[in-house]
Protein backbone atom coordinates (compact mmCIF):
# COMPACT_ATOMS: atom_id res chain seq x y z
CA UNK A 1 0.00 0.00 0.00
CA UNK A 2 1.90 3.51 -0.98
CA UNK A 3 0.57 5.52 1.58
CA UNK A 4 2.11 2.84 4.42
CA UNK A 5 5.09 1.99 2.75
CA UNK A 6 5.67 6.23 2.46
CA UNK A 7 5.10 6.00 6.03
CA UNK A 8 7.42 3.09 6.78
CA UNK A 9 10.28 5.15 4.89
CA UNK A 10 9.23 7.82 6.92
CA UNK A 11 10.03 6.01 10.06
CA UNK A 12 12.82 4.13 8.94
CA UNK A 13 14.81 4.01 12.18
CA UNK A 14 11.45 2.46 14.46
CA UNK A 15 11.14 -0.22 11.06
CA UNK A 16 15.02 -0.60 11.47
CA UNK A 17 14.85 -1.67 15.26
CA UNK A 18 11.52 -3.75 14.63
CA UNK A 19 13.38 -5.30 11.90
CA UNK A 20 16.56 -6.63 14.65
CA UNK A 21 13.88 -7.69 17.12
CA UNK A 22 12.12 -10.09 14.30
CA UNK A 23 15.16 -11.04 13.53
CA UNK A 24 16.29 -12.19 16.78
CA UNK A 25 13.03 -13.77 17.80
CA UNK A 26 13.33 -16.03 14.45
CA UNK A 27 16.62 -16.92 15.32
CA UNK A 28 15.43 -17.89 18.39
CA UNK A 29 12.97 -20.20 16.97
CA UNK A 30 15.83 -21.26 14.64
CA UNK A 31 15.99 -24.88 16.70
CA UNK A 32 12.00 -24.95 16.50
CA UNK A 33 12.10 -24.35 12.57
CA UNK A 34 14.87 -27.31 12.41
CA UNK A 35 12.81 -29.64 14.27
CA UNK A 36 9.84 -28.99 12.32
CA UNK A 37 12.02 -29.01 9.32
CA UNK A 38 12.49 -25.71 7.24
CA UNK A 39 10.55 -27.03 4.14
CA UNK A 40 7.62 -27.61 5.97
CA UNK A 41 7.69 -23.99 7.13
CA UNK A 42 8.89 -22.31 4.15
CA UNK A 43 5.02 -21.92 2.88
CA UNK A 44 3.52 -20.60 6.24
CA UNK A 45 6.43 -18.54 7.08
CA UNK A 46 6.37 -17.14 3.41
CA UNK A 47 2.55 -15.93 3.78
CA UNK A 48 2.99 -14.02 7.29
CA UNK A 49 6.19 -12.38 5.40
CA UNK A 50 4.00 -11.51 2.21
CA UNK A 51 1.27 -10.16 4.55
CA UNK A 52 3.68 -8.29 6.24
CA UNK A 53 6.44 -6.75 4.11
CA UNK A 54 3.34 -6.18 1.70
CA UNK A 55 1.39 -4.18 3.53
CA UNK A 56 4.03 -2.01 5.19
CA UNK A 57 6.65 -2.23 2.21
CA UNK A 58 4.67 -3.67 -0.56
CA UNK A 59 7.53 -6.63 -1.20
CA UNK A 60 7.05 -8.61 -4.21
CA UNK A 61 8.86 -11.57 -2.19
CA UNK A 62 11.88 -11.48 -4.31
CA UNK A 63 13.26 -13.73 -1.54
CA UNK A 64 16.58 -11.46 -1.08
CA UNK A 65 15.54 -8.82 0.86
CA UNK A 66 17.61 -5.69 1.22
CA UNK A 67 15.73 -3.19 2.76
CA UNK A 68 17.89 -2.63 5.59
CA UNK A 69 20.45 -1.72 2.80
CA UNK A 70 17.94 0.46 1.07
CA UNK A 71 16.60 3.08 3.50
CA UNK A 72 13.54 0.19 4.37
CA UNK A 73 12.40 1.25 0.57
CA UNK A 74 11.99 -1.82 -1.32
CA UNK A 75 13.44 -1.36 -5.01
CA UNK A 76 11.89 -4.34 -6.67
CA UNK A 77 8.96 -1.17 -6.67
CA UNK A 78 10.99 0.22 -9.09
CA UNK A 79 9.85 -0.07 -12.89
CA UNK A 80 12.87 -0.52 -13.55
CA UNK A 81 13.64 -3.44 -10.63
CA UNK A 82 17.04 -1.40 -10.18
CA UNK A 83 18.41 -2.65 -6.81
CA UNK A 84 21.17 -0.21 -7.15
CA UNK A 85 19.54 2.94 -7.61
CA UNK A 86 18.13 5.76 -8.15
CA UNK A 87 18.68 5.85 -12.05
CA UNK A 88 19.06 9.50 -13.98
CA UNK A 89 15.91 9.82 -15.28
CA UNK A 90 14.45 11.41 -11.87
CA UNK A 91 12.24 13.97 -11.88
CA UNK A 92 12.94 17.14 -10.24
CA UNK A 93 10.04 16.90 -7.75
CA UNK A 94 11.75 13.47 -6.87
CA UNK A 95 9.45 11.35 -8.65
CA UNK A 96 9.83 8.64 -10.46
CA UNK A 97 10.65 8.57 -14.89
CA UNK A 98 8.21 5.78 -15.49
CA UNK A 99 5.50 6.14 -12.96
CA UNK A 100 5.18 9.93 -12.49
CA UNK A 101 2.59 9.56 -9.68
CA UNK A 102 5.03 7.72 -7.56
CA UNK A 103 8.23 9.47 -5.91
CA UNK A 104 11.08 7.50 -7.03
CA UNK A 105 11.63 4.51 -4.82
CA UNK A 106 15.51 5.17 -4.20
CA UNK A 107 15.04 9.58 -3.66
CA UNK A 108 12.84 7.42 -0.90
CA UNK A 109 15.71 4.92 0.66
CA UNK A 110 17.97 7.55 0.80
CA UNK A 111 16.37 9.66 2.85
CA UNK A 112 15.65 6.60 4.78
CA UNK A 113 18.98 5.57 4.78
CA UNK A 114 19.50 8.83 6.28
CA UNK A 115 17.61 8.33 9.17
CA UNK A 116 18.75 4.90 10.06
CA UNK A 117 21.12 3.57 12.85
CA UNK A 118 23.32 1.74 10.37
CA UNK A 119 22.13 3.38 7.18
CA UNK A 120 25.67 2.51 5.60
CA UNK A 121 24.08 -0.20 3.37
CA UNK A 122 23.02 1.92 0.62
CA UNK A 123 26.74 2.06 -0.76
CA UNK A 124 26.90 -1.38 -1.14
CA UNK A 125 26.78 -2.73 -4.73
CA UNK A 126 24.38 -5.43 -4.86
CA UNK A 127 25.28 -7.87 -6.89
CA UNK A 128 22.61 -9.80 -9.72
CA UNK A 129 19.62 -11.35 -8.17
CA UNK A 130 18.78 -14.97 -7.91
CA UNK A 131 15.63 -15.40 -9.44
CA UNK A 132 15.09 -18.50 -8.28
CA UNK A 133 14.83 -17.46 -4.76
CA UNK A 134 11.28 -15.36 -5.81
CA UNK A 135 8.09 -16.17 -3.74
CA UNK A 136 10.40 -17.87 -0.89
CA UNK A 137 10.88 -16.46 2.55
CA UNK A 138 13.65 -14.10 2.90
CA UNK A 139 13.32 -14.44 6.36
CA UNK A 140 14.03 -18.04 7.03
CA UNK A 141 17.28 -17.80 4.24
CA UNK A 142 18.72 -15.36 7.12
CA UNK A 143 17.61 -17.71 9.61
CA UNK A 144 19.57 -20.31 8.34
CA UNK A 145 22.71 -18.36 7.04
CA UNK A 146 23.30 -16.82 10.44
CA UNK A 147 22.78 -20.23 12.57
CA UNK A 148 25.04 -21.79 9.92
CA UNK A 149 27.11 -18.69 10.63
CA UNK A 150 27.32 -19.93 14.56
CA UNK A 151 27.36 -22.93 13.81
CA UNK A 152 30.88 -22.36 12.06
CA UNK A 153 32.17 -20.15 14.40
CA UNK A 154 31.64 -22.58 17.22
CA UNK A 155 32.93 -25.70 15.69
CA UNK A 156 36.42 -22.83 14.73
CA UNK A 157 36.23 -21.79 18.44
CA UNK A 158 36.81 -25.36 19.45
CA UNK B 1 48.97 12.29 -37.60
CA UNK B 2 45.88 9.67 -37.74
CA UNK B 3 45.42 7.60 -34.91
CA UNK B 4 48.44 5.59 -33.37
CA UNK B 5 51.96 4.86 -34.76
CA UNK B 6 51.17 1.42 -34.35
CA UNK B 7 47.64 1.10 -36.44
CA UNK B 8 46.76 -2.47 -37.53
CA UNK B 9 44.83 -3.29 -41.11
CA UNK B 10 41.39 -1.62 -40.54
CA UNK B 11 39.49 -4.02 -38.80
CA UNK B 12 42.41 -5.75 -36.58
CA UNK B 13 43.00 -4.85 -32.97
CA UNK B 14 45.71 -2.37 -31.93
CA UNK B 15 48.29 -4.11 -29.42
CA UNK B 16 47.12 -3.93 -25.76
CA UNK B 17 49.51 -1.37 -24.20
CA UNK B 18 51.15 -2.49 -20.18
CA UNK B 19 47.73 -1.71 -17.65
CA UNK B 20 45.20 -0.99 -20.02
CA UNK B 21 42.63 -3.25 -20.43
CA UNK B 22 41.59 -2.60 -23.95
CA UNK B 23 43.16 -2.40 -26.77
CA UNK B 24 40.91 0.37 -27.96
CA UNK B 25 41.80 3.71 -28.77
CA UNK B 26 39.68 5.37 -26.65
CA UNK B 27 41.35 4.06 -23.39
CA UNK B 28 44.77 4.66 -25.02
CA UNK B 29 43.73 8.32 -25.84
CA UNK B 30 42.41 9.32 -22.04
CA UNK B 31 45.44 7.10 -20.34
CA UNK B 32 47.76 9.47 -22.52
CA UNK B 33 45.99 12.63 -20.87
CA UNK B 34 44.23 13.50 -23.71
CA UNK B 35 40.86 15.50 -24.06
CA UNK B 36 38.66 12.82 -25.56
CA UNK B 37 36.12 13.36 -27.70
CA UNK B 38 32.87 11.10 -28.15
CA UNK B 39 30.03 10.79 -30.29
CA UNK B 40 26.97 9.23 -30.40
CA UNK B 41 25.53 7.56 -33.60
CA UNK B 42 21.78 7.57 -34.43
CA UNK B 43 21.21 3.58 -35.32
CA UNK B 44 18.85 3.64 -38.70
CA UNK B 45 15.08 2.80 -39.03
CA UNK B 46 16.51 0.57 -41.81
CA UNK B 47 18.11 -2.62 -42.81
CA UNK B 48 20.76 -0.63 -44.86
CA UNK B 49 24.00 -0.89 -44.02
CA UNK B 50 24.65 2.10 -46.04
CA UNK B 51 22.85 4.10 -43.60
CA UNK B 52 25.19 3.01 -40.68
CA UNK B 53 28.73 3.67 -42.98
CA UNK B 54 27.40 7.67 -43.91
CA UNK B 55 26.18 8.33 -40.29
CA UNK B 56 29.61 7.29 -38.87
CA UNK B 57 31.80 9.09 -41.65
CA UNK B 58 30.46 12.76 -40.20
CA UNK B 59 32.60 12.05 -37.67
CA UNK B 60 35.47 10.67 -39.51
CA UNK B 61 38.48 12.92 -37.80
CA UNK B 62 36.74 14.38 -34.89
CA UNK B 63 35.72 11.90 -32.20
CA UNK B 64 37.62 9.08 -30.82
CA UNK B 65 34.91 7.05 -30.24
CA UNK B 66 31.24 6.17 -31.46
CA UNK B 67 28.42 5.44 -29.02
CA UNK B 68 26.02 2.69 -30.85
CA UNK B 69 23.04 2.76 -29.14
CA UNK B 70 20.96 0.42 -27.96
CA UNK B 71 17.20 1.02 -28.00
CA UNK B 72 18.09 4.54 -26.88
CA UNK B 73 14.89 6.02 -25.28
CA UNK B 74 12.70 2.60 -25.58
CA UNK B 75 12.06 3.00 -28.98
CA UNK B 76 13.29 0.32 -31.95
CA UNK B 77 16.01 1.02 -33.96
CA UNK B 78 19.15 -1.03 -35.67
CA UNK B 79 20.55 -2.94 -33.15
CA UNK B 80 23.25 -1.78 -31.44
CA UNK B 81 25.39 -5.29 -31.83
CA UNK B 82 24.74 -5.05 -35.33
CA UNK B 83 26.04 -1.32 -35.63
CA UNK B 84 29.31 -2.64 -33.50
CA UNK B 85 29.47 -5.38 -36.16
CA UNK B 86 28.97 -3.01 -39.17
CA UNK B 87 31.82 -0.80 -38.16
CA UNK B 88 34.11 -2.03 -36.23
CA UNK B 89 35.13 -4.49 -39.80
CA UNK B 90 36.02 -0.83 -40.99
CA UNK B 91 38.46 -0.39 -38.15
CA UNK B 92 35.99 2.28 -36.05
CA UNK B 93 36.23 2.69 -32.61
CA UNK B 94 32.89 2.00 -30.96
CA UNK B 95 31.43 2.22 -27.39
CA UNK B 96 28.42 -0.61 -27.71
CA UNK B 97 26.18 0.58 -25.27
CA UNK B 98 23.97 -2.59 -23.41
CA UNK B 99 21.05 -1.83 -21.94
CA UNK B 100 19.55 -4.57 -19.35
CA UNK B 101 16.03 -3.42 -20.40
CA UNK B 102 15.24 -5.97 -23.37
CA UNK B 103 17.89 -9.13 -22.93
CA UNK B 104 18.35 -11.08 -19.29
CA UNK B 105 21.80 -12.41 -18.66
CA UNK B 106 22.03 -14.68 -20.83
CA UNK B 107 21.82 -13.15 -23.76
CA UNK B 108 23.70 -9.95 -22.18
CA UNK B 109 26.67 -12.17 -21.57
CA UNK B 110 26.32 -13.48 -25.01
CA UNK B 111 26.50 -9.75 -26.15
CA UNK B 112 29.68 -8.78 -24.76
CA UNK B 113 31.48 -12.45 -25.80
CA UNK B 114 30.62 -11.06 -29.35
CA UNK B 115 31.22 -7.21 -29.24
CA UNK B 116 34.75 -8.02 -28.16
CA UNK B 117 34.94 -10.52 -30.91
CA UNK B 118 33.85 -8.46 -33.51
CA UNK B 119 36.35 -5.96 -32.16
CA UNK B 120 34.50 -3.52 -29.70
CA UNK B 121 36.81 -2.23 -27.50
CA UNK B 122 34.14 -0.13 -24.85
CA UNK B 123 31.19 -1.38 -23.82
CA UNK B 124 28.84 1.15 -22.27
CA UNK B 125 26.45 -0.52 -19.26
CA UNK B 126 23.11 1.18 -18.68
CA UNK B 127 19.98 -0.30 -16.66
CA UNK B 128 18.06 1.59 -20.12
CA UNK B 129 15.23 3.74 -20.07
CA UNK B 130 11.58 2.08 -19.19
CA UNK B 131 9.54 0.52 -21.89
CA UNK B 132 6.59 2.94 -20.97
CA UNK B 133 8.46 6.40 -22.74
CA UNK B 134 9.25 4.19 -25.83
CA UNK B 135 7.36 3.49 -28.78
CA UNK B 136 6.29 0.18 -27.74
CA UNK B 137 4.73 0.50 -24.35
CA UNK B 138 3.08 -2.82 -24.53
CA UNK B 139 6.24 -4.68 -24.52
CA UNK B 140 7.74 -6.75 -21.49
CA UNK B 141 10.44 -5.11 -19.43
CA UNK B 142 13.32 -7.38 -19.00
CA UNK B 143 15.59 -6.10 -16.18
CA UNK B 144 17.24 -9.13 -15.19
CA UNK B 145 20.38 -7.06 -14.33
CA UNK B 146 20.77 -3.53 -13.68
CA UNK B 147 23.49 -1.26 -14.64
CA UNK B 148 25.66 -1.92 -11.36
CA UNK B 149 24.89 -5.72 -11.32
CA UNK B 150 25.70 -5.77 -15.35
CA UNK B 151 29.06 -3.75 -14.87
CA UNK B 152 30.20 -6.42 -12.01
CA UNK B 153 29.47 -9.14 -14.03
CA UNK B 154 30.99 -7.42 -17.37
CA UNK B 155 34.12 -7.05 -14.91
CA UNK B 156 34.10 -10.67 -13.75
CA UNK B 157 33.98 -12.22 -17.51
CA UNK B 158 37.11 -9.67 -18.40
CA UNK B 159 38.94 -10.36 -15.11
CA UNK B 160 38.16 -13.32 -13.76
CA UNK B 161 37.67 -14.91 -17.08
CA UNK B 162 34.09 -16.08 -16.03
CA UNK B 163 30.91 -15.91 -16.55
CA UNK B 164 28.67 -15.27 -13.75
CA UNK B 165 28.01 -18.73 -13.43
CA UNK B 166 31.38 -19.73 -12.43
CA UNK B 167 32.05 -21.44 -15.74
CA UNK B 168 35.39 -20.07 -17.53
CA UNK B 169 35.57 -18.65 -20.48
CA UNK B 170 38.49 -19.29 -22.64
CA UNK B 171 39.20 -16.19 -23.83
CA UNK B 172 37.89 -13.10 -22.09
CA UNK B 173 36.56 -10.16 -23.30
CA UNK B 174 39.32 -7.21 -23.43
CA UNK B 175 37.28 -4.49 -22.72
CA UNK B 176 37.53 -0.88 -21.30
CA UNK B 177 33.93 -0.63 -18.97
CA UNK B 178 32.07 2.49 -18.86
CA UNK B 179 28.60 3.57 -17.01
CA UNK B 180 26.44 6.33 -17.31
CA UNK B 181 25.87 9.49 -14.52
CA UNK B 182 23.57 12.38 -14.23
CA UNK B 183 25.02 14.89 -11.72
CA UNK B 184 21.72 17.14 -12.54
CA UNK B 185 19.12 14.66 -11.29
CA UNK B 186 17.47 14.46 -7.56
CA UNK B 187 19.06 13.74 -5.05
CA UNK B 188 22.56 15.39 -5.69
CA UNK B 189 23.70 14.88 -2.26
CA UNK B 190 23.56 11.15 -3.11
CA UNK B 191 25.11 11.11 -6.69
CA UNK B 192 28.70 11.32 -6.27
CA UNK B 193 28.03 8.08 -4.29
CA UNK B 194 26.22 6.55 -6.81
CA UNK B 195 29.44 6.98 -9.20
CA UNK B 196 31.30 5.07 -6.33
CA UNK B 197 29.27 2.13 -5.99
CA UNK B 198 29.40 2.37 -10.26
CA UNK B 199 33.37 2.67 -9.56
CA UNK B 200 33.25 -0.45 -7.09
CA UNK B 201 31.43 -2.16 -9.75
CA UNK B 202 33.74 -1.78 -12.19
CA UNK B 203 33.12 1.42 -14.43
CA UNK B 204 36.29 2.89 -15.82
CA UNK B 205 35.07 6.19 -17.81
CA UNK B 206 32.14 8.03 -17.10
CA UNK B 207 29.39 9.12 -19.78
CA UNK B 208 27.42 11.72 -18.23
CA UNK B 209 24.17 13.36 -19.41
CA UNK B 210 23.40 16.46 -21.45
CA UNK B 211 25.47 19.16 -19.18
CA UNK B 212 23.39 22.89 -19.60
CA UNK B 213 23.84 23.29 -15.80
CA UNK B 214 28.02 24.08 -15.89
CA UNK B 215 28.00 25.44 -12.00
CA UNK B 216 26.40 22.05 -11.03
CA UNK B 217 28.38 20.11 -12.40
CA UNK B 218 31.54 22.10 -10.77
CA UNK B 219 29.71 21.27 -7.85
CA UNK B 220 29.75 17.76 -8.76
CA UNK B 221 32.93 17.40 -9.39
CA UNK B 222 33.92 19.05 -6.35
CA UNK B 223 32.44 15.85 -4.34
CA UNK B 224 34.38 13.37 -6.66
CA UNK B 225 37.41 15.06 -6.05
CA UNK B 226 37.41 15.87 -2.39
CA UNK B 227 36.00 11.78 -2.59
CA UNK B 228 39.54 11.14 -4.40
CA UNK B 229 37.19 9.54 -7.48
CA UNK B 230 38.67 11.47 -10.10
CA UNK B 231 41.88 9.52 -10.16
CA UNK B 232 39.72 6.26 -10.63
CA UNK B 233 37.42 7.19 -13.35
CA UNK B 234 37.30 8.91 -16.86
CA UNK B 235 35.00 11.41 -16.98
CA UNK B 236 33.06 12.48 -20.12
CA UNK B 237 31.01 15.21 -20.28
CA UNK B 238 27.43 14.89 -21.92
CA UNK B 239 26.92 17.99 -24.32
CA UNK B 240 24.74 18.40 -27.54
CA UNK B 241 23.97 21.46 -29.32
CA UNK B 242 20.04 22.87 -29.09
CA UNK B 243 18.30 24.03 -32.63
CA UNK B 244 16.04 26.53 -31.00
CA UNK B 245 14.28 28.11 -27.76
CA UNK B 246 10.96 25.50 -28.45
CA UNK B 247 13.46 22.30 -28.37
CA UNK B 248 14.80 23.71 -24.74
CA UNK B 249 11.47 23.85 -23.45
CA UNK B 250 10.07 20.72 -25.07
CA UNK B 251 13.13 18.57 -24.06
CA UNK B 252 13.38 19.93 -20.01
CA UNK B 253 9.38 19.49 -19.66
CA UNK B 254 9.47 16.05 -21.57
CA UNK B 255 12.97 14.22 -21.38
CA UNK B 256 13.20 13.39 -17.61
CA UNK B 257 16.77 14.08 -15.98
CA UNK B 258 18.07 16.77 -18.39
CA UNK B 259 18.27 19.76 -16.91
CA UNK B 260 18.17 23.13 -18.88
CA UNK B 261 17.91 26.67 -16.77
CA UNK B 262 15.94 29.46 -18.24
CA UNK B 263 19.53 30.83 -19.03
CA UNK B 264 19.96 28.98 -21.49
CA UNK B 265 16.47 29.26 -23.13
CA UNK B 266 16.53 33.33 -22.94
CA UNK B 267 19.46 32.96 -24.82
CA UNK B 268 18.32 30.87 -27.64
CA UNK B 269 15.20 33.03 -27.30
CA UNK B 270 17.00 36.47 -28.03
CA UNK B 271 19.12 35.19 -30.70
CA UNK B 272 18.43 36.02 -34.40
CA UNK B 273 19.43 32.67 -35.58
CA UNK B 274 18.57 30.55 -33.05
CA UNK B 275 20.09 27.43 -34.65
CA UNK B 276 23.63 29.12 -34.90
CA UNK B 277 23.55 30.24 -31.37
CA UNK B 278 22.80 26.51 -30.16
CA UNK B 279 26.09 25.91 -31.91
CA UNK B 280 27.79 28.58 -30.12
CA UNK B 281 26.28 27.37 -26.85
CA UNK B 282 27.55 23.67 -27.44
CA UNK B 283 31.27 25.49 -28.59
CA UNK B 284 30.73 27.86 -25.13
CA UNK B 285 30.12 25.06 -23.29
CA UNK B 286 32.65 22.92 -24.11
CA UNK B 287 35.62 25.22 -23.19
CA UNK B 288 34.22 25.81 -19.70
CA UNK B 289 33.00 22.64 -19.48
CA UNK B 290 37.17 21.59 -20.12
CA UNK B 291 38.55 23.89 -17.56
CA UNK B 292 37.25 21.91 -14.51
CA UNK B 293 39.73 19.28 -12.88
CA UNK B 294 38.77 15.60 -13.27
CA UNK B 295 37.06 16.21 -16.41
CA UNK B 296 38.82 14.17 -19.14
CA UNK B 297 36.63 14.66 -22.20
CA UNK B 298 33.00 15.52 -24.04
CA UNK B 299 30.20 13.42 -25.33
CA UNK B 300 28.60 14.87 -28.17
CA UNK B 301 25.23 13.97 -28.45
CA UNK B 302 23.75 15.95 -31.67
CA UNK B 303 20.61 14.36 -32.37
CA UNK B 304 19.45 14.95 -35.99
CA UNK B 305 22.70 17.66 -35.71
CA UNK B 306 25.32 15.00 -36.45
CA UNK B 307 26.98 16.98 -39.57
CA UNK B 308 27.47 19.57 -37.00
CA UNK B 309 29.94 17.42 -34.64
CA UNK B 310 33.33 18.63 -37.02
CA UNK B 311 32.05 22.20 -36.76
CA UNK B 312 31.51 21.84 -32.63
CA UNK B 313 34.96 20.07 -32.12
CA UNK B 314 36.80 22.06 -34.31
CA UNK B 315 35.48 25.41 -33.45
CA UNK B 316 35.86 24.35 -29.16
CA UNK B 317 39.70 23.46 -29.97
CA UNK B 318 39.90 20.71 -27.46
CA UNK B 319 41.74 18.46 -30.25
CA UNK B 320 44.77 20.70 -29.95
CA UNK B 321 45.76 19.79 -33.20
CA UNK B 322 45.01 16.22 -32.51
CA UNK B 323 43.54 14.14 -35.62
CA UNK B 324 41.72 10.69 -34.17
CA UNK B 325 41.60 8.28 -36.30
CA UNK B 326 39.56 8.06 -39.38
CA UNK B 327 39.62 5.59 -42.21
CA UNK B 328 39.05 7.85 -45.53
CA UNK B 329 42.66 9.10 -44.95
CA UNK B 330 44.49 6.74 -43.44
CA UNK B 331 47.91 7.58 -43.44
CA UNK B 332 49.84 4.02 -43.25
CA UNK B 333 48.33 3.19 -46.05
CA UNK B 334 51.39 2.38 -47.23
CA UNK B 335 51.88 -0.03 -44.42
CA UNK B 336 48.56 -1.92 -44.70
CA UNK B 337 49.65 -2.51 -47.76
CA UNK B 338 52.04 -4.50 -46.62
CA UNK B 339 50.30 -6.03 -43.72
CA UNK B 340 47.81 -7.19 -46.06
CA UNK B 341 50.57 -8.59 -48.44
CA UNK B 342 52.26 -10.33 -45.87
CA UNK B 343 49.31 -11.91 -44.64
CA UNK B 344 48.20 -13.08 -47.99
CA UNK B 345 51.85 -15.12 -48.57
Amino acid sequence: MYPLRRWSVRHARLMESTYAHVERALIAFAPVFERIGYHRVEKPVAVIEKIFKGAFFDCRMCGLCVLSDTGMSCPMNCPKSIRNGPCGGVRANGMCEVKPDMRCVWVEGWQGSKQMRDGDGIRIVQIAIDHQLQGTSSWLRVVREKTSEHAIDSTGNT
Amino acid sequence: MNGFSDEPVPGYPLPIRPGHSSPGRLERTLREGHFAITSELAPPDSADPNAVYERAALFDGYVDAINATDGSGAHCHMSSAAVCALLTRLGYSLIQQISCRDRNRIAIQGDILGGAAMGVTNMLCLSGDGVETGDHPEAKPVFDLDCMSLLEIARTMRDQSTFQSGRKLDEPPRVFLGAAANPFAEPFDWRPIRLAKKITAGAQFIQTQYCFDVERLRQYMQSIRDMGLDDKVFMIVGVGPLASARTAEWIRSNVPGVVIPDTVVKRLKGADDAKTEGLNLCVDLIQEIREIQGVHGVHIMAYRQEQNVPTIVQRSGVLDGRTPWHHNQYEGDANVQQQLEKNND
